[in-house]
């Protein structure tokens, strides 16, 4: 993949909305996923597709199994029954390289976890420069790149601490950005914000959907995961309760989401 | 001078030289020994840390002077005629190293565990994570205390007259014996330890403080 392929505005040609199309591959493919802590079943059949170019939302209370499934997506948790594709790659086999499959699938933690000893650009050149070895110039450009998407370009030199929670946040897109993923997971990145502060980390998350990025989010953002999300999925009690588009939160069918979008807004 | 010729008084700083010898080689041998001691210390592997968790436990619970001895001794017992050099340089190592291994231990387990995940997340080796994400951070953790631990370096070499070793206290314990002055003697050697030993206390209390600071 090269680097012009996420530049900020890609030909209508590479990423025409998933909406309008069906796409023959799914990116993300859940049938029927399981995952127990111990005697603890958290997902109990899991059934979810992720075209290329979607974004889909992941909402629910806390303890429905929706930051789980999310992790399960990169291989943070190891599934314990059923089928998960992911970017062609079968990941209830067991014998999936995990390297391989987190440079085609970033992630954002709610937590930020930037390197605080390491400046914005580094942060976001470590794993260009090691794991796909490119040479020194190369990684500043990318940096620049990356740190320009994120409205960043002038930080490139700061360290963590220097910044606020969510230029750090914004940094932390810019580096799963580096890696040119497939994909990119978000979980709960707006928790530990202000909502000022969540308002410019959401505005990032926009654009990248516009650019034709695909995305899962946990998010408790219900008016960003209905304007912004092709998709919303409602997961209840480790299982997808109701899913649609965003105006299904609008119109609830199940008395579960009725509860939590009462409670949510 | 203070009752001492001037041959006295170099003799004093001659063992003064063997003392700064002496904690050299522990802290050498310590930091070879002391790193893998906290690598295994903080392991997956519940083998390598029951094995090395046993050298720290069997070190700590046997004092200095005896460590001297068992090895000065040992070694003999074996056939080995071993220099007391020797000797105090291996006993001096098993001491360091087990102390900074745990030292070390506890500033790799003090980096966040999130900062492993985040690293696991970008497709970085296991050994990419610890030498560009764990390491620096636990490094800038481990200096203050690391530095800290030198000076009971340099004092417990004086335990090393128990296998005779010719160090600043073995020598302010000859010059004494021939000079009968044993205040003058030993306050020399006090003042010689201590010229050693604070400028890096005060080394590691500006460590400690620029940590703080961020």
């Amino acid at each position: 993949m090269t680097l012009q392929m996420r530049a900020p505005a890609p030909s209508a040609a590479l990423h025409e909305s998933p909406s309008m199309t069906s796409p023959a591959a799914p990116l993300v493919r859940f049938r029927d996923v399981r995952k127990n802590f111990g005697a603890l079943a958290v997902l109990k059949g899991i059934d979810l597709d992720v075209a290329p170019g979607e974004v889909v939302a992941l909402i629910g209370r806390s303890g429905s199994g929706k930051s789980t499934a999310l992790r399960c997506v990169n291989g943070l948790e190891k599934v314990d029954g059923g089928e998960l594709t992911v970017c062609g790659r079968a990941l209830h086999s067991g014998t999936v390289d995990l390297r391989e499959l987190r440079q085609d699938v970033g992630i954002v933690f709610q937590s930020y976890n930037l390197f605080p000893h390491l400046t914005a650009e580094q942060n976001v050149t470590l794993a260009p420069r090691k794991v796909k070895r490119i040479g020194k110039g190369e990684a500043r450009d990318l940096a620049a790149e990356v740190l320009a998407q994120v409205g960043l370009a002038d930080k490139a030199q700061s360290y963590p601490e220097q910044l606020s929670g969510g230029q750090q946040q914004r940094v932390a897109i810019a580096r799963s950005l580096a890696m040119h993923p497939k994909l990119i997971l978000f979980d709960e990145v707006t928790s530990a914000l202000d909502p000022e502060l969540t308002g410019e980390v959401l505005k990032v998350i926009e654009r990248l959907a516009r650019g034709g990025m695909t995305m899962m989010l946990v998010t408790h953002e219900m008016a960003f995961a209905r304007s912004v999300a092709h998709a919303v999925v409602f997961m209840h009690q480790g299982k997808v309760w109701e899913s649609g588009k965003g105006e299904m939160l609008a119109h609830p069918q199940t008395v579960e989401l009725r509860q939590f979008v009462g409670n949510g807004l | 001078m203070l009752g001492l010729t001037i041959e006295q008084i170099a003799y004093l700083f001659r063992g003064a030289g063997w003392t700064i010898v002496l904690s050299l080689l522990g802290f050498v041998g310590g930091t070879l020994l002391g790193l893998p001691v906290a690598l295994a210390r903080s392991s997956q592997s519940r083998l390598a840390r029951a094995l090395s968790g046993v050298l720290v436990q069997v070190v700590q619970g046997i004092p200095l002077p005896v460590i001297m001895f068992v090895v000065y001794f040992g070694i003999s017992i074996g056939g080995f005629d071993v220099p007391a050099l020797v000797a105090a340089g291996v006993a001096m190592t098993l001491y360091a190293g087990a102390y900074l291994g745990e030292i070390w231990k506890g500033c790799i387990l003090a980096v966040p565990r999130t900062q492993w995940e985040a690293g696991e997340c970008l497709a970085l080796t296991s050994t990419q994570r610890f030498v560009f994400v764990i390491l620096p951070q636990a490094l800038r953790i481990a200096v203050p205390p690391t530095v800290g631990f030198l000076v009971q370096i340099v004092k417990n070499t004086s335990y090393s007259v128990v296998i005779n070793f010719f160090d600043l206290t073995y020598s302010a314990k000859v010059i004494n014996n021939s000079t009968f002055r044993p205040f003058t003697v030993f306050t020399i050697a006090a003042l010689i330890y201590f010229a050693i030993c604070f400028p890096m206390s005060l080394l590691a209390s500006r460590f400690e403080r620029r940590l703080h600071r961020g």
